[in-house]
């Protein structure tokens, strides 16, 4: 499974959603390949699941994944539920529902 | 790199007034070129991010993290903090408006991580935020930062 973090440049905002899911991830025993990106190159890679900031959300209509939209990103409850509920969906259908 | 060192002394200031967004980013950007971390168009490149990009570095409740590209003019990997004794709005759809403004310099994608893994740390502690925030002067503020990030 890839999870790709975005943001404008690829190295701020998603470097540190990445760094909160990766530590999520290894709590929950899950296997995942985390890797952040900027908007200028995202669409022209793939992905699973795209966790992005709320804002972000003109930028990934019709994007074919999973999409997750984080409000508060240095609250890791809301990460943790958001992400851990993607996963659980992904896994039980495919789908390109917005959470 | 450690946030302690990514942080630069002279770029920090409390309580400061400041009318909008633009204003908040221009003082951000004097102030980092000012210690020589950033060449002074680094400012309106952080300022063209924002208008290209939309508000979305409001990251948190009241918590912006401003930063362009490190072609922009960063000189060095740096991080300043300015906060505001009246909160501007930034635009965010859920987060605004926005009393602590932090500014970022990446001189490439990598050194800057460590620092900014310990940032995310600290924000994500409601004790950290208390401290920001309560902090009246740029010097309680330093030594506030200074101490938590060393501990």
């Amino acid at each position: 499974m890839i999870i790709a973090t975005l943001c404008g440049m690829g190295f701020g905002t998603s470097m540190m959603l990445k760094l909160f899911i990766d530590d999520i991830l290894k709590a929950e025993n899950i296997k995942a390949e985390t890797t952040p990106w900027d908007l200028g190159s995202f669409k022209g890679n793939k992905a699973d699941i795209v966790v992005a900031p709320v804002d972000m959300e003109p930028h990934l209509r019709d994007y074919p994944a999973k999409i997750v939209l984080v409000k508060n990103l240095v609250d890791k409850g809301e990460i943790k539920e958001k992400i851990l509920r993607a996963i659980d969906e992904l896994s039980h259908a495919e789908g390109g529902k917005t959470i | 790199m450690d946030l302690y060192e990514l942080l630069v002394p002279e770029a920090i200031q409390a309580k400061q007034e400041l009318a909008d967004r633009t204003a908040v980013i221009q003082r951000a950007g004097e102030l980092l070129a000012a210690a020589g971390a950033i060449e002074p168009g680094y400012a309106s490149a952080m300022q063209r991010v924002m208008d290209e990009l939309g508000p979305y570095c409001v990251i948190a409740p009241g918590i912006a993290l401003l930063h362009a590209r490190p072609e922009d003019g960063v000189l060095r990997s740096c991080l300043g903090l300015i906060t505001l004794k009246t909160p501007v709005v930034f635009g965010h759809s859920t987060n605004d408006p926005v009393d602590l403004a932090f500014a970022l310099g990446a001189l490439d994608k990598q050194s800057h991580i460590r620092a900014l893994a310990q940032l995310a740390e600290y924000l994500s502690q409601e004790g950290f935020l208390c401290g920001l925030r309560e902090a009246a002067t740029t010097d309680v503020l330093k030594d506030f930062i200074y101490s938590y990030s060393k501990a």
